[in-house]
């Protein structure tokens, strides 16, 4: 089949950037997105132009790397499937395709399709972790955790940080990371004893980002690769307010207070 | 070069307390004084630069990806082994240790094998305190599976995604030591050079790949922890980054490579289906538990697979290994798939894969108990092939997985450049000739959590180290070579693209130095790779310049690299005149078509070290002892 | 190459009320306490309106109650106003910072999964908010209607929707109004933290039922006048 890519071209993060529109002819409906890409690539490295950069590692649909919108539907329109896990067999000859990087100001543009997302790490170092020292833990059947507890929390650990979630959201909220992040250790006997102060922290994290708030529309969840559900938003909520009306803990030290 | 593996004597049970009783301390005030450069940011990576720092040495951690979270660990499905014996079912730290030295063919060595399954334990305690969502009975207690070959329940997994929980629990723990400043996290960042003075590892030269800086960073010692190398074979389970630059070019400063040809092939990988395919996907073994593997008996036969009757299939691997079966270890499931296809036996459109068969299971436990098992894997397949695996048995090859060698550590992990250590996949220690499955996990947090931070304090307390700067002549100087190797690249501008090279690479690995070799195919191979290599720097077109992102730069870099180690693997391949593990050589099998190995001339760790100016590497050999395993024929009957 | 590089933030504020309100979630959740109070109005103002259908003595006589208990009337009024302005106040705020969020726009943008109600809010919201001022000076202040008379509210509602096109801004302003509430009502839940898969569709469920009853109930009465089912 042939189709016709329109890609955002933008050289670094200072560039303006523009829709360049190219043409993807001969593609097998058993190649992936990224493969299609490859492909093209090749032939812009061969015509002497720049190949369009995209980030991307395991294609496996894990490592969160991937990603840009195609159509305006972050991930492409396979559901619960990062862009690399999507086949070209759900496309046909003639197809007009519109591909752009995640747009939020805290995912500032590095080149093409490729964003910066270190905004997503600097909200886990805010507080997205249990506090224990290697060597310091108990027997690991010390800690009984309910099946449906961990079941649950492992939905929520399934975040693989990719950013779908704030390049859909119309408000470019990182409310469904962090959220999925504090319901994995929220929902864990072993995530208690920091459960309040991970809500307060992480929540203010995400909003000195620059990343925007929840309206609680579910575009999110619609594009998440991993099917995270919209209920770990309200989970957040609920910990950051018994959180702010509660907690007898000052806020963190090493910040900019 | 002196290969001294510094094993400690007396009783293997106590030798990693009498190793760490014998280990000189860091006085606690001064640890932050030391700095220490941690390259990867896998499980092995990201839990060495959280311990080390949790202790207070002033830790730099860097990473090729965006984030330390898209390290390929994150990758791994199937579990992690421990001898917990939670299950009551006859396990302990001995036969965890017994079977992986088994399990790796007899060419892994015993003190380190044993250690890796004494630490087992504490790896499970920590990363559930962490709170990485392991599977769990209805009890609340920790669940297992038996998982690749072991005959008891020893491996803890959070669903298919054990090895994203166990890395993001690494991560966590490391970003929470980014957060109080013990880390300072370097992404998107590469390793170009390794820098040596006075014989020690005192630094490393690095590409910022964003900007394309090229930066020189000082430290009292370095840790590579940057996986494997299974890239040469372009195609293979690893991710598409996952390179061997930073080895290699340690390897060429003087650091050993030991074993090089000791690569996994992983026997349930999603089949090639066209020229165009980028990498390979891989089917968590696990599968191998409730899935019948099955080929028909007929050759050439291209019947659907619900047309073929019972009597009609050969389930080759019930037939020819009645006590394991379907699970019998990786190596010897690959092989025997590989062997089905050359006789014509193999299905779906290219002839090469085999059936792995789920209707029993879902007859016996009912659909619903698959789901559970293996939900998200047969998703996964679904998504890739467009077949539903539920309704039509999936469609299986091998494909290259893991590489059991790496750069050569002695029992502290350190290299054979002294401040050098390697940590996980990188190095060769654990896993022999052929890893068991589950194991990957477990060395990299045992070596990252609980060895390396005792052994690389041994190594600072007993070492007087200069103050240095950045400005050194021998910073300068890999600074320049780092940087007229990028300009050389540029400057080619041929006709080919990185891609192409590295296919063309990757295929004559595959065909020459893959699942079965030969001493002739091994010498073709070897020519082939050099006149390609030459071709190489007389023919890449390398797009865009040495600044910003360009990721055709970072891969021709990386392939330039993958040349030179591919030679150094047919090399160590021909030398290694017997079959072992996942080295299997035609010439070396039993009449029944088993691995033959010769323990009396082969019992040693091949260390290569790199010899300039295209001369050949010099092979130095550690013999291996086995005082507790005694060698013997692997049977799987 | 601009790429920030924030430190981790947490803190900074005096007290935990600004605290509190300095994060997002801490101003939805002023919006959805403000939007209680707002609702909990709307529920009793249709309750009062309906009782048009029952006649013009307990209409008027309802009115004249209202009025006689000013602290009834104006206590409502004050923590009305101070609902209103939280409400508004919050709200720009948080649609400053989604703009800023986002600074570089979509050039294709395919918002199809959420609701329509859900995406509405950000112009449903002025819209009532101007609705509430045209509406205040229509019936409140009697503005630009000529027989205004303060005391006979079932005589004003009848000459105001006897002119076709009041009673037709009257039924739009009420739809959106019923759109607003459809996902606010839904919304609050969610951002007080309230979700459970068994209970959200039955929330969901109940919101838009809520949300159509509320509409009806206020639409019914223009239509009525109109069609000519109450008159003086």
């Amino acid at each position: 089949m042939n189709l016709t890519l329109h890609v955002w071209r933008q050289n670094s993060a200072s560039d303006k950037g523009r829709m360049v529109r190219y043409e993807a002819r001969d593609v097998n409906p058993d190649m992936s997105f990224l493969e299609m890409l490859d492909v093209v690539n090749e032939e812009l490295i061969l015509k002497g132009d720049n190949p369009i950069a995209f980030d991307h590692d395991c294609r496996e649909g894990v490592c969160g790397s991937c990603g840009f919108m195609i159509n305006g539907v972050a991930h492409g329109p396979s559901h619960g499937t990062a862009v690399c896990q999507l086949h070209m067999r759900h496309y046909k000859d003639g197809d007009v395709l519109f591909l752009e990087p995640w747009r939020a100001r805290a995912f500032p543009v590095v080149k093409d399709l490729y964003v910066d997302r270190k905004a997503l790490d600097r909200i886990i170092a805010a507080g997205g972790y249990i506090s224990v020292s290697t060597g310091s833990a108990p027997d690991g059947n010390a800690i009984l955790v309910p099946k449906d507890k961990s079941d649950r929390a492992m939905d929520a650990a399934a975040c693989i940080g990719c950013g779908a979630c704030v390049a859909a959201c119309p408000n470019a909220s990182a409310a469904l990371f962090t959220g999925a992040k504090i319901s994995h250790l929220g929902l864990l006997p072993q995530g208690q004893p920091e459960r309040r102060q991970r809500a307060l922290s992480m929540v203010a994290q995400a909003a000195a980002e620059g990343f925007g708030h929840c309206t609680n529309i579910g575009e999110c969840e619609a594009v998440c690769p991993k099917e995270i559900k919209l209920e770990v938003i309200a989970r957040m909520n609920r910990d950051f307010l018994k959180a702010s009306w509660t907690s007898r803990q000052k806020p963190l030290a090493g910040s900019d207070g | 070069m002196q290969l001294d593996s510094k094993v400690p004597s007396g009783p293997i049970e106590q030798a990693w307390d009498r190793a760490r009783f014998d280990m000189k301390l860091v006085n606690p005030a001064n640890k932050r004084k030391y700095s220490v450069i941690v390259v990867g940011s896998g499980l092995a990576g990201a839990s060495a630069a959280a311990t080390l720092a949790e202790l207070g040495y002033s830790v730099k951690c860097l990473c090729f990806q965006g984030s330390p979270r898209r390290a390929h660990s994150i990758a791994a499905q199937g579990g992690i082994n421990a001898a917990k014996n939670y299950q009551n079912d006859g396990d302990s730290v001995y036969r965890l240790f017994y079977d992986t030295v088994k399990g790796g063919d007899f060419r892994s060595r015993e003190a380190n094998v044993y250690r890796l399954a004494h630490i087992s334990t504490a790896i499970i305690d920590q990363c559930t305190a962490q709170g990485v969502p392991f599977a769990r009975e209805y009890g609340g207690t920790l669940s297992n599976r038996s998982f690749g070959g072991a005959q008891v329940s020893r491996t803890f997994y959070a669903r298919g995604q054990t090895g994203q929980q166990l890395l993001l629990g690494a991560y966590q723990a490391l970003e929470r030591q980014v957060h109080v400043g013990g880390v300072t996290m370097l992404a998107n960042t590469e390793m170009l050079d390794l820098v040596v003075i006075d014989g020690r590892a005192r630094g490393i030269v690095t590409r910022n790949l964003l900007t394309g800086t090229i930066e020189s960073h000082v430290a009292d010692a370095v840790v590579l922890a940057t996986g494997g190398y299974g890239n040469v074979y372009y195609l293979s389970t690893n991710a598409k980054g996952s390179n061997c630059t930073a080895i290699w070019r340690a390897h060429k400063k003087g650091a050993a490579f030991a074993n090089p040809c000791f690569t996994q092939i992983h026997p349930t990988c999603i089949p090639v289906s066209g020229d165009y395919q980028s990498k390979l996907t891989l089917m968590s073994e696990s599968l191998r538990n409730d899935g019948r593997i099955w080929v028909p008996i007929k050759a050439g036969d291209k019947r659907p697979p619900d047309q073929i009757p019972e009597s009609e299939r050969d389930y080759y691997l019930e037939r020819r290994y009645p006590s394991f079966g379907n699970l019998v270890p990786r190596d010897v499931a690959s092989r025997n798939a590989k062997a089905v296809c050359d006789d014509g036996r193999g299905v779906g459109e290219s002839g090469l894969g085999v059936y792995l068969d789920f209707a029993d299971s879902i007859h016996r436990l009912g659909r619903q108990a698959i789901v559970e098992r293996y939900g998200n894997l047969f998703e996964m397949y679904e998504r890739i092939t467009g077949e539903d695996p539920y309704k039509f048995p999936m469609r299986i090859y091998p494909a290259i997985h893991y590489t059991m060698g790496g750069l050569w550590v002695d029992y502290q992990l350190m290299s054979t450049i002294p401040g050098l250590f390697v940590i996980g996949e990188a190095n060769f220690s654990d896993h022999g000739a052929n890893r068991l499955g589950a194991s990957a996990l477990m060395q990299g947090l045992s070596d990252g959590y609980f060895v390396i931070p005792y052994t690389l304090g041994n190594y600072l307390a007993n070492t007087k180290l200069e103050k240095l700067e950045a400005t050194h002549g021998n910073f300068r100087a890999s600074e320049a070579a780092v940087t007229a190797m990028t300009e050389r690249l540029l400057a080619i501008n041929g006709n080919r693209t990185v891609a192409s090279f590295h296919r063309e690479l990757g295929k004559i690995m595959w065909d020459y130095c893959g699942m079965s070799r030969t001493a002739a195919g091994l010498e073709t191979a070897i020519q082939k790779i050099r006149r390609l290599k030459d071709e190489f720097w007389r023919n890449v077109k390398v797009a865009g310049g040495p600044e910003g992102l360009n990721q055709s730069l970072e891969s021709a870099g990386r392939l330039a690299d993958f040349f030179e180690l591919a030679e150094l693997m047919c090399i160590d391949a021909r030398d290694r005149n017997e079959s072992c593990g996942g080295h299997f050589r035609e010439e070396f099998q039993t009449p029944e078509g088993e691995a033959l190995r010769d323990d009396e001339h082969y019992s040693y760790v091949a260390a290569w070290e790199y010899a300039a100016n295209g001369a050949a590497p010099v092979l130095n050999r550690e013999p291996l002892e086995f005082r507790y395993v005694h060698p013997s024929q692997r049977s799987y009957k | 190459m601009s790429i920030q590089m924030s430190a981790t933030v947490v803190g900074g504020h005096p007290n935990r009320a600004s605290r509190f309100y300095a994060a997002p979630i801490g101003k939805k959740a002023v919006m959805a306490v403000t939007g209680v109070v707002l609702f909990g109005f709307v529920l009793g103002h249709l309750a009062g309106n309906l009782q048009v259908f029952e006649g013009q003595h307990q209409l008027d006589s309802y009115a004249a109650f209202l009025k006689a208990t000013p602290v009834l009337l104006w206590g409502t009024r004050l923590v009305l106003l101070v609902s209103v302005i939280l409400h508004i106040v919050a709200s720009i705020q948080l649609t400053q910072m989604k703009r800023a969020a986002r600074p570089v726009a979509y050039a294709k943008k395919n918002n199809s999964h959420s609701s329509f109600a859900s995406r509405t809010m950000m112009w449903s919201g002025p819209f009532i908010a101007f609705f509430i001022a045209f509406h205040l000076m229509h019936f409140t202040l009697g503005t630009g209607q000529p027989n205004f008379n303060g005391a006979a509210v079932f005589g004003n509602i009848v000459q105001a929707f006897q002119s076709p096109l009041v009673a037709f801004f009257y039924i739009f302003a009420m739809l959106l109004l019923g759109t607003h509430l459809h996902h606010g009502l839904y919304s609050m839940f969610q951002t007080l933290g309230a979700n459970h898969p068994s209970f959200m569709p039955v929330i969901k469920r109940v919101a838009a039922l809520g949300a159509i009853l509320i509409t009806a109930g206020f639409i019914a009465i223009p239509v009525a006048v109109l069609a000519g089912v109450i008159h003086t």
